[in-house]
């Protein structure tokens, strides 16, 4: 009999997860790996390893899913960035904050060296501000030709209107040609121009390592002998194509997150519900609303940059299962922020080393079973009473934070450090405990929805308000299609309109986004 | 006289957003402006008010507008130069030196940027010692200053010279040309003698927000409590401990307006703080007596950082210090009160200085 099967992955921190679901999204075999300093090895590890220990044939393997950090790490570590070609459309307004001016130096260097702010732009209401300097975009495309690999085009209230941005772009990509990879602000961030500059000017920047980061996944599947359609996850908790992630990598950022809190929804059957995935160094809470992760509304820094675009809200503590446990010169219990992190096995007391870790103090309260117990003999009850005690309330504090009222929540523990935590939670009006509970997020992975989105603006006149909506949603479910998508659960995740004043024919800014599971 | 540099402008930056009270817009690019123009042309040059002859010339400059629009519309520099050489030439004289409006938010900021472009000196004031929402409601319209002859001016190169009877009609015939010029304008406005600078305008605020800056930084950088430095320095109290609870928001008339209660930890376990807001924090509450309201000013800070929290930042769960700081005497007028006092922000309670409202209680020390 033909089966259907999947590979899913998630590249944390410190560890790669890798799991094969059956067609009924049933757990084949799971794997955790050492997530490698190159990542892709990682990987290669993860996928070799779930692949021997199931007896999955490999033909039928249909679809591999990764989530992957390899986008941010490139921007964090400021390595294998691409040369970038940074465009403003806006002057005379904005010369007042030239692009980069607010990012951290070492980036500025790197990513500053093709800078042009030209006429151009929009009013709130959609007017111009001046026409685009048409003239000008020519010359800095043929100044741009040989020196760069990507250009970030960003104009003023682009999400008003996008015209100016498009037309740039039809200019640059008429001189440039298919070779340099051209991101465009209005497709990635919203208003507050110089986050969203921020987060295209990113985008461009690590284009080269997204395609090789594909390439290279889509090498050690065939390595494996197995010839699946490759997606990559992105940080709203659905897929997007190969060519997709090509243009927008910036999107696969904090897609780990994602993966955690989809696939713990997807494990415990829940909707609605605070997510606390903890792992080796840190402890990652999530809020899961109507299935998808909340997303955070404040600006978000990337590598110390600041942008504003769509991030699920996370909260962070240092607290993982590796953290290391000290006692302050007042008695009192200090937790990390350090962790032995994949050095576990060989640092923690259980497990015959020299170093105090949460995971020892919960095997010595009796509430885990790891490694040798009678290692911990040297540890006071009353010390890690206290450590304990000081743990779950600094977990707790952080539920208290990322609830949205004073009702108390479900809450979902995921990851491997999740036996650090009781069944009991301030604040949690259950607690559930989900099987696979260590490869969620791989799961989340796997499970994810392919979805397809539009954003442009609409002459109400035309069609009036109700068909022009419906004809702007099913636009958004063709996108959705086209990336593979189902069109039997298919339906609209995203939409908002906004109208423009000032336009004729009584313009509205439509931007749909449609989700389906993958089509068979 | 001295100079400020980046480091000075980013201290500036944190304590306008504690003057802020909650509003008056996102200091953040008003703060990389003046980066930008520090980096171009030098550090600025700061004059205490006493350095100022007294027949000098001197023009505040402001931004109005959406904060919004500014966030995406970025000023290009030259509004603010193109809005003072029309001024200049309207009054047919130099002008000495230029200052905020406003201690608080992004207004405490650009200034600098104009200055540092110019050459120009800014002085040690402003016209409020905090953060407010209208033209009016400045201490040199307590004095009987007139706003006008003032100008605004665009990115465009549009520039609008008005005349006004009272500053009350200057607010409404800028907003109106405000929105016609894109949504954001920059301001010559108030423009005084040195002589009135001195005797109206409120005193080394901006020294004072440098200060309340560099504390908040150095506390983080040395690991302890920030929040009894920023009390010495603004003589201020402590109103309430506490995790925001409830807020509940609505925007009526172009101002967000709201409240926040807050559940009381620590000493103030099992009280709760009722907090209302209108673009700034405007009056809170314990149990039904009051601790602090405007024109004095009410923060909101971060317990763990001590940074500021804005009205748009209080979300569920944050724990935060309250703190209420006595405003100038100015606004404890009979005149101040009914511009900036409760009732004008249609609260209805009597104006009771901070000092005397904490100090009858007697169980917070400044």
């Amino acid at each position: 009999m033909m089966h259907n099967y999947r590979i899913g992955i998630d590249v944390g921190g410190t560890h790669t997860d890798a799991v094969i679901l059956d067609q009924e999204f049933n757990v084949i075999s799971e794997t955790k790996q050492q997530t490698t300093t190159d990542v892709s090895t990682g990987i290669y590890h993860a996928v070799k390893e779930v692949l021997d220990s199931s007896n999955v044939p490999k033909d039928q393997i249909n679809y591999a899913m990764l989530g992957t950090t390899h986008c941010t790490n490139a921007i964090v570590e400021r390595k294998r960035l691409n040369n970038v070609g940074v465009i403003r459309i806006g002057a005379p307004a904005t010369l007042g904050i030239k692009p980069l001016v607010g990012v951290p130096d070492d980036l500025r260097n790197i990513l500053g060296q093709h800078v042009h702010i030209v006429r151009g732009g929009h009013e709130f209401d959609g007017r111009t501000i001046a026409e685009l300097d048409t003239e000008k975009i020519y010359e800095i495309a043929h100044d741009l030709k040989g020196k760069v690999d990507s250009v970030a085009i960003t104009s003023v209230f682009s999400p008003v209107s996008t015209e100016h941005e498009y037309e740039a772009y039809n200019i640059l990509q008429e001189v440039l040609g298919d070779d340099v990879s051209l991101s465009v602000s209005s497709e990635i961030g919203s208003v507050g121009l110089l986050e969203r500059e921020n987060a295209t000017i990113l985008n461009a920047a690590v284009v080269n390592v997204a395609r090789s980061t594909a390439d290279g996944f889509i090498n050690a599947l065939k390595k494996e002998g197995v010839d699946a359609k490759v997606f990559f996850g992105q940080n709203d908790g659905t897929l997007m194509s190969v060519e997709y992630t090509v243009k927008y990598p910036i999107l696969t950022i904090a897609c780990g997150p994602t993966n955690s809190i989809r696939g713990a929804s997807y494990l415990t059957n829940q909707s609605d519900a605070l997510v606390i995935d903890v792992g080796g160094t840190t402890t990652d809470i999530g809020v899961l609303t109507g299935s998808f992760p909340r997303q955070s509304s404040l600006a978000v820094e990337i590598g110390g940059v600041r942008t504003n675009f769509r991030m699920p809200d996370i909260t962070s503590v240092g607290i993982g299962g590796g953290t290391i446990v000290r006692e302050n010169s007042d008695g009192t219990i200090k937790l990390g922020p350090d962790s032995v992190g994949y050095q576990l096995q060989e640092k923690a007391l259980v497990f015959g080393g020299d170093t105090v870790t949460t995971t020892d103090i919960v095997v010595a309260k009796g509430l885990a079973q790891v490694g040798e117990p009678s290692h911990l003999s040297n540890l006071s009850e009353d010390f890690v009473d206290q450590a304990y005690r000081t743990l779950v309330e600094n977990v707790e504090v952080a539920i208290e934070k990322m609830k949205t009222s004073a009702e108390p929540i479900p809450v979902i523990l995921v990851g491997g450090g999740s036996i650090l935590l009781p069944d009991e939670l301030e604040g949690a009006s259950v607690v559930h405990r989900p099987n696979n509970f260590g490869v969620a997020n791989a799961i989340g992975s796997a499970i994810a929805q392919v979805s397809g989105q539009i954003e442009r603006v609409f002459a109400l006149d035309e069609l009036g308000r109700e068909a022009t909506i419906e004809h702007a949603k099913q636009l958004a479910m063709n996108e959705a299609i086209n990336a593979g998508a189902s069109e039997n659960d298919l339906e609209i995740v995203d939409f908002e309109d906004v109208p423009l004043a000032y336009l004729p024919g009584n313009a509205t800014k439509i931007k749909a986004k449609a989700a389906g599971t993958l089509a068979e | 006289m001295r100079y400020l540099g980046k480091q000075e402008i980013e201290d500036i930056a944190i304590g306008a957003a504690l003057l802020g009270t909650g509003g008056g817009g996102d200091p953040y690019i008003g703060k990389l402006m003046a980066l930008q123009a520090i980096e171009e042309h030098g550090p600025i040059k700061l004059l205490d008010p006493e350095e100022v002859p007294d027949e000098a010339v001197i023009v505040p400059s402001a931004m109005m507008g959406a904060p919004t629009v500014m966030v995406e519309k970025i000023p290009s520099g030259e509004e603010a130069i193109t809005a003072f050489e029309s001024l200049k030439s309207n009054l047919s004289t130099e002008i000495y030196a230029t200052m905020p409006i406003e201690a608080g938010g992004v207004n405490s900021l650009l200034p600098f940027a104009l200055a540092a472009r110019q050459g120009l000196p800014v002085i040690d004031s402003d016209g409020m010692g905090r953060a407010f929402p209208e033209l009016q409601m400045v201490t040199f319209y307590l004095d009987g200053l007139s706003a006008t002859p003032m100008v605004l001016s665009d990115e465009k190169g549009n520039g609008m010279v008005l005349n006004t009877i009272n500053s009350v009609w200057a607010e409404r015939l800028a907003r109106g040309a405000t929105i016609e010029m894109g949504g954001s304008v920059m301001l010559a406005i108030y423009p005084m003698t040195g002589e009135q600078m001195k005797s109206s305008s409120i005193r080394n605020s901006l020294s004072l927000e440098e200060n309340i800056g560099r504390s908040i930084r150095e506390a983080k950088e040395k690991n302890y409590n920030p929040v009894d430095s920023v009390l010495e320095l603004t003589n201020g109290y402590e109103l309430f401990q506490g995790k925001v609870k409830d807020i509940n928001r609505k925007t009526e008339s172009g101002f967000a307006r709201g409240t926040a209660t807050i559940e009381g930890i620590h000493h103030d376990k099992g009280k709760e703080l009722e907090l209302n807001f209108q673009n700034e924090h405007l009056m809170a509450t314990a149990d039904g007596e009051l601790l602090c309201v405007t024109p004095d000013l009410i923060a909101v800070l971060d317990a763990e950082t001590g940074m500021p929290i804005t009205t748009e930042g209080l979300r569920y769960g944050a724990r935060c210090i309250v703190i209420g700081m006595p405003c100038d005497e100015k606004w404890r007028t009979e005149q101040g009160i009914a511009t900036a006092g409760p009732g004008y922000f249609g609260y209805d309670v009597n104006y009771t200085p901070v000092e005397q409202l904490n100090e009858q209680e007697g169980n917070h020390d400044a």
